[in-house]
């Protein structure tokens, strides 16, 4: 649809682009990323015939760019522009019908059918009817955006060039935008060239990504390939991770501070853990990076509070959830800087202990109920049920995790707690065979993120090891603690 | 009825009373019939064929020239205070006019004419200068330096038009009196003079209506539009230029129309070129007939300049139009 081959230029006599080459496909939208300066913008102004090229060509379905007209060039492609303010202003519709400028010809030449449809139909698509009679000046930003994305529309060109199209809008705008502009291009095979300033925007909406850097071409290609953490960091200078969307396939980045005051040293220890007869609670001077499987606030995220709720056996309830929260708000806790477990567990029963390496140390903290027991190997033939008995496990760290370490430690005290069953010979007692675990047992991995670095947690590492021999270790106290408080053992 | 209808048949019915009025009131009154009555008193006939026609014609020519050409100025140079004068080559028009006062020139077979004739080579020869410098300066003629350019120009064949009123003795009062602005006695042959201009003037900005709505929103959203930008600027510029050198060889430097009329058009009919120039075209045809009638009977038989009565008129009807849209906007 669209070549471009070996393109130079600027303004006056320094190129700000040094010979960029690149194709689009149709209906394919391709997103131009780069720092200021890059000549991302120059290379839009080149392509859209605002600024000269000194080198290269630009070909538009087969034909050179510069051998069309100015009215057929405007038919082929359609540009949004940033916005600006105006000395005089026309209504949404007039600024609307300007659109099909390059469709009226001759000095007298009238409004067709075509025409018409064409305004009606972009007027729809950017849901601006009602505003069809209103000057532009009295618009919102974003109304204003929209009325020139439906102009861009009218013009009904195959080609859409934008220049950071969600400039000055708010969130909720530069979705709105972008999606209508997506779906254009998805219904109607428009090709989408734009150049962004968020690179997650970018990644989110492209087909591919083209980064430039001083005027050239870094990187071409999916998003996956191109926002990559050593590509914007050299490219950018700045310090970045990239994190997968939550829903797409498309990666996303996140600054990464360089402020001093989030360096500063500091550990959790045994005596931050506090047991009362309702929880067993762990405050932190400053939020841990965790992972877990809690009733509240589960999955990673960076928390401060954690509290592990005794609940009385019959406890039952139709939104866990809700109720769980309105308990930690009730009982003080602050809700997004919180992690929150169950167990009916007595919390006297509770295993703490902190197990100390070159690395720093690990706390371990258990509590075990296993008269639900489950040998999770004969699992498929059970009815569901609801007894409570839960193993409660937490496993926090002293020391800097990766993500895959978190994945690791969590791996290793799983077998370390089948182990401790298995030691304890906990029976399944539908199957009478060794249980591995629970139906409800939660895990929690939290780590401090700071002093050393420790790359991996599998069971030989130091980390491992301390994990591995303390969460056996506390699970076993804790059973037999159940056990005895049950009246099992003497 | 579309808004538009209803403001082309204002505007003309408003230009059709002021012609009347132009035709009848002075200090002979004529019924309207003498127009179309032959066999009216004979006197009548030659005054209203001889006398206030071609004044009333000239008028509402000279108003209609500098009103739509300072519609095209403002829509062009996105600037509310742009008008035909900006481009300076009305002061080029007035030394045109002041050197062949100023000398006594008298070109022979030329005779009275020998001034609109020097006015319009003065108008021709600045809109020559003001654009080619301004290209130049640079190459993409961008509004900015059309701008900055005839406010050189401008300012600099003001101050030789300041020179030579310094150094005039008796015909000083002529001089002042030429750039006041005046339409009064010039007959027929002023109009044949002035039409062909006016006419070529106002096709080459009307068919520029939709560029200019183009325009509006920068150059280069015109672009993006497909509009040839660099050749329909210089048609704008040549035709307003073309208009605006016509009027004032003819009748002075008549300020505020050109400035005025096209705000009051579009505050009232919106600011859409495709009718903003031909109602500005009619409005200010209206508009300097009605000061010119005001000019010669409001202290009647001494004659004002009409370029005193325009903006005494003007400015107030402009104050309570753009009071009364403020207002009605703001509610």
């Amino acid at each position: 649809m669209l070549h471009v081959e070996n393109v130079a230029g600027g303004y006056g006599k320094k190129n700000i682009v040094k010979s960029v080459s690149f194709h689009v496909n149709k209906g394919e939208m391709l997103g131009i990323l780069g720092p200021n300066g890059s000549g991302k913008s120059t290379l839009l102004k080149i392509i859209s015939g605002i600024l000269p090229k000194t080198q290269g060509t630009v070909t538009i379905d087969g034909k050179d760019a510069s051998n069309y007209s100015q009215k057929e060039f405007a038919r082929k492609v359609a540009v949004l522009p940033q916005l600006h303010a105006h000395a005089f202003s026309h209504t949404v519709l007039e600024t609307v019908s300007l659109g099909r400028y390059p469709y009226q010809s001759g000095l007298f030449s009238s409004w067709s059918n075509e025409d018409e449809r064409a305004v009606t139909e972009a007027i729809k698509h950017t849901a601006i009817t009602r505003y069809k009679d209103t000057h532009i000046e009295l618009l919102s930003g974003g109304e204003q955006q929209r009325v020139f994305v439906a102009q861009a529309l009218a013009q009904e060109a195959p080609i859409l060039l934008l220049d950071e199209p969600t400039n000055h809008l708010d969130i909720a705008h530069q979705q709105q935008l972008l999606d209508t502009i997506r779906k254009q291009a998805v219904d109607k095979g428009i090709t989408v060239i734009s150049v962004f300033h968020d690179i997650n925007l970018a990644s989110l909406y492209c087909d591919r990504l083209l980064l430039m850097n001083n005027g050239e071409v870094a990187n071409i290609g999916l998003p996956l390939d191109v926002v990559k953490e050593e590509a914007v960091r050299a490219v950018y200078q700045a310090r970045v991770k990239t994190q997968p969307h939550p829903e797409l396939a498309k990666p996303q980045i996140t600054l990464l501070s360089d402020a001093d005051e989030e360096l500063k040293p500091f550990s959790v220890t045994k005596a931050d853990i506090s047991i009362s007869s309702d929880y067993v609670a762990l405050h932190s001077e400053k939020p841990l990076k965790t992972l877990s499987s809690a009733v509240h606030n589960a999955g990673m995220g960076w928390f401060r509070t954690f509290v592990n709720r005794h609940v009385d056996a019959d406890y039952h309830c139709d939104d866990v959830k809700v109720e769980m929260a309105s308990y930690l708000e009730g009982q003080g806790f602050h809700d997004t800087d919180t992690v929150g477990m169950m167990t009916a567990v007595t919390t006297q029963h509770a295993e703490v202990e902190e197990y100390h390496a070159d690395f720093g140390s690990v706390i371990i903290v258990v509590t075990a109920g296993v008269g639900n027991a489950v040998d999770v190997s004969e699992a498929l033939t059970r009815d569901r049920e609801h007894r409570i008995g839960t193993i409660n496990t937490w496993v926090i760290v002293n020391g800097q995790l990766p993500d895959e370490a978190f994945i690791q430690a969590m791996i290793t005290a799983t077998e370390a707690k089948a182990k401790a069953l298995q030691t304890e010979k906990v029976l399944d007692p539908l199957t009478g065979t060794i249980a591995t675990g629970t139906s409800t047992d939660s895990l929690l991995v939290a780590a401090t993120q700071q002093g050393e670095h420790l790359p991996y947690a599998g069971p030989i590492t130091e980390l491992g090891k301390r994990i591995g021999h303390g969460v056996y270790d506390c699970t076993v106290r804790a059973i037999q603690a159940y056990k005895k408080a049950k009246g099992w053992t003497n | 009825m579309n808004k538009s209808s209803v403001a082309y048949i204002v505007s003309a019915a408003t230009l059709i009373v002021a012609v009347w009025l132009g035709v009848s009131i002075g200090t002979v009154k004529l019924p309207i019939s003498t127009l179309w009555n032959g066999s009216a008193d004979a006197t009548a006939t030659t005054i209203l064929w001889k006398i206030r026609m071609p004044r009333v014609v000239l008028a509402g020519l000279v108003g209609a020239s500098l009103a739509i050409a300072g519609a095209a100025f403002q829509g062009l140079l996105k600037n509310p205070l742009a008008d035909p004068y900006t481009l300076g080559v009305s002061s080029g028009a007035s030394v045109g006019a002041v050197v062949t006062l100023f000398f006594s020139i008298s070109i022979p077979f030329l005779g009275a004419y020998t001034l609109p004739v020097f006015s319009m080579i003065g108008a021709a020869l600045t809109m020559f200068l003001v654009l080619g410098f301004a290209r130049l300066v640079d190459r993409s003629m961008k509004m900015e330096t059309i701008i900055l350019t005839g406010i050189i120009f401008g300012s600099f064949l003001g101050s030789v038009l300041s020179l030579m009123i310094a150094l005039t003795g008796e015909e000083l009062r002529q001089i002042i009196g030429w750039l006041l602005g005046s339409v009064s006695m010039r007959g027929w042959n002023y109009i044949t003079m002035i039409l062909p201009f006016v006419i070529v003037g106002s096709l080459m900005l009307w068919f520029n209506r939709r560029e200019l709505n183009a325009m509006l929103f920068g150059e280069e959203r015109a672009h993006h539009l497909g509009v040839n930008v660099k050749r329909r600027k210089f048609m704008i510029l040549i035709g307003g230029s073309i208009l605006t050198g016509a009027a004032v060889a003819v009748s002075g430097t008549i300020g505020f129309i050109g400035l005025v009329v096209p705000h009051m058009t579009r505050l009232l009919w919106g600011s859409d070129h495709r009718h903003l120039l031909t109602l500005s075209f009619m409005n200010g045809a209206t508009l300097l007939i009605i000061c010119d009638l005001i000019a010669r009977t409001i202290i009647s038989p001494t004659e004002l300049p009409v370029g005193v009565i325009t903006a005494f008129i003007g400015a107030p009807v402009f104050a309570f139009i753009f009071y009364r849209q403020r207002k009605k906007g703001a509610m």
